[in-house]
């Protein structure tokens, strides 16, 4: 969780990010933000992200982001 | 030979009126609807406002009726200056007093933010009812030269103050006749816009749309987070050309979105404004082995394109795909650091332009259009302007132009041209701010800020900076630190700095 949020703050350090679940509803991470993040979880995590994954509900909390990379990294 | 960008307005309500022009998923707009709000919005204008060739501010979420009000502007002689909705109010008004607008022009969502920095603002929804008064639109229109501006792009200025790029009639139509022949844009077309209105990039969307008599599809931003809608967007309308800024394709080839759609119509994928990561291009090309890849580059001064490459051959990930040579009726030349031209491949010069293709300069600002619309250093004779682009590049061995870096702090990041000053003058106007330097990470395309104060942690220094800049310009990387390194002269010591980054 810790390496998840570390991620997280390289792009927007100012988030609280152990409480916002609104991430992608309330437009604080725009496109090239998410590029960015799923871009470092596949690296750092050696895991594959599809299409598939990138819907509003896997990214608006850094819960939910650390929940898809578990489900991902067991896969 | 046209003389006015609504000229091709009116040739394609002549020949295709009823073809769906501009749509978005809520609206669409045909050529006739679009011809008829803007002589709507041109009579109210030339009726309300007795002024020619001044600014008109574009203040609306970007949509075909957006553009029913640019080319309204434009019809009553005057020109268009379109603004992000999402800009903080603080960098408005910078615009707002460099410009000082004729007029602003916005929809009913808008229209109380908009009243904060203008007495004379009109609504959209009430312009597009006013009659029709042909008379003095055709008037007014016969009076227009193709030097008058037809818009003013703002774009990041490094004191901190935005520059606005004053573009004509005539760069805008050389522009939009030798790209449409060039790339062969047709009438069976259809473009999917992703740049926004106020950024050049979007005006390949706009204008070739015009001119070919094609179509023009609006992709929702928020589709740029979900790689199948997106590309259900490009399926569903039968795209067949798209003009993104690499960082949008990379949404594509990250998530490998042609593994659940593969959106059939593509044929013209155009790319620019930033560099491209070959491995991203590799990706599409693989999947589009039968389409057109064009890279194009050019920056706001000479009407958004002076170069282009066809992609002709194949790249590794770890080669750079070169932004090729000039558009016809445009000369591009590099100058080395005693102004002499450079022939010769491997040698690095900066990037100079010429031709029709050349702004009118910055609006209001005299001094600062002097410093880069400069007389040709190699034609002593008569009078000719040339663009220095303060980007540097050198010809391959095939005498094909490679883009190299930049001369100043000029940046691009997520497509956007950004000053590192402007950034450090949004800082450094914090109360109590001590000292700030601004760098930017190449590799992880990272802004990265070092600040001195007492005032501000992390948090409370982005909150603040929200206030001042596009959000596309707010650092990823924050350090704090007692005190800044500087060098023996006083000034920051920026090669310690980033050696720290």
């Amino acid at each position: 969780m810790e390496t998840v949020i570390e991620i997280l703050k390289g792009v927007h350090p100012e988030v609280d990010y152990e409480n916002e679940t609104g991430l992608i509803d309330k437009r604080i991470f725009d496109s090239f933000d998410v590029v960015n993040i799923v871009g470092e979880l596949m690296d750092e995590f050696d895991i594959e992200i599809t299409a598939e994954h990138m819907i509003p509900k896997n990214f608006n909390s850094a819960q939910a982001i650390y929940k898809l990379v578990k489900t991902l990294e067991e896969e | 030979m046209k003389t006015n960008i609504l000229g091709y307005l009116t040739e394609a309500v002549a020949v295709l009126p009823d073809k769906n022009a501009y749509f978005d998923e809520e609206i669409s707009y045909t050529y006739a609807r679009m011809l008829s709000e803007v002589k709507a919005i041109g009579t109210k204008l030339i009726k309300k406002l007795n002024v020619k060739c001044r600014p008109v501010l574009i203040y609306m979420e970007k949509s075909p009726a957006c553009l029913a009000a640019f080319w309204g502007t434009v019809a009553s002689r005057n020109f268009y200056v379109p603004l992000d909705t999402n800009m903080p109010e603080m960098r408005i008004r910078l615009i707002v007093e460099n410009l000082k607008p004729a007029a602003v022009i916005t929809d009913m969502a808008h229209y109380d933010l908009a009243r904060k920095f203008s007495n004379n603002v009109f609504i959209f929804e009430e312009m597009i009812e006013t009659p029709v008064d042909e008379e003095i639109i055709e008037k007014r229109m016969a009076s227009s030269i193709d030097t008058d501006p037809v818009y003013v792009l703002y774009t990041s200025g490094s004191t901190g103050v935005p520059k606005g790029v004053v573009v004509s009639h005539r760069s805008l139509i050389d522009y939009v006749e030798q790209f449409c022949n060039e790339i062969g844009i047709t009438e069976d077309d259809v473009i999917a816009n992703q740049a926004p209105f106020y950024f050049d990039a979007s005006l390949i969307d706009i204008y070739c749309t015009l001119k070919a008599r094609g179509s023009m599809g609006i992709v929702p931003l928020e589709y740029f987070s979900i790689p199948l809608k997106l590309l259900d967007f490009l399926q569903k309308y039968d795209v067949t050309t798209i003009r993104w800024v690499p960082s949008a394709m990379k949404m594509v080839s990250t998530f490998k979105g042609f593994k659940s759609i593969h959106p059939d119509k593509l044929k013209k994928v155009i790319f620019g404004a930033e560099s491209m990561p070959t491995k991203v291009y590799n990706y599409w090309k693989a999947n589009y082995p039968e389409a057109v890849f064009v890279q194009i580059y050019g920056p706001t001064e000479i009407t958004g394109v002076c170069t282009y490459y066809i992609v002709d051959r194949d790249y590794g990930d770890d080669e750079t795909i070169p932004i090729g040579g000039a558009f016809k009726n445009t000369e591009v030349f590099l100058l080395d650091e005693d102004d002499k031209l450079i022939s010769r491949s491997d040698i690095v010069g900066e990037i100079c332009v010429k031709g029709s293709c050349l702004a009118l300069g910055y609006y209001n600002a005299r001094e600062k259009s002097d410093e880069v619309f400069v007389q040709n250093p190699l034609n002593p004779y008569y009078s000719e302007k040339i663009y220095r682009t303060g980007d540097l590049a050198k010809y391959n061995e095939r005498k094909e132009l490679v883009f190299v870096s930049r001369k100043d702090f000029q940046i691009k990041h997520m497509g956007h041209r950004i000053e590192l000053g402007e950034i450090e003058t949004a800082v450094m106007a914090l109360p109590n701010m001590k000292n700030a330097c601004c760098l930017f990470d190449q590799d992880k395309q990272k802004i990265i800020l070092f600040y001195e104060t007492e005032a501000y942690d992390d948090i409370s220094i982005t909150e603040a900076l929200k206030k001042r800049l596009q959000r596309y310009m707010l650092p990823n990387v924050l350090h704090k630190m007692d005190a800044l390194p500087l060098l023996h002269n006083g000034k920051i010591d920026r090669v310690k700095l980033k050696e720290m980054m």
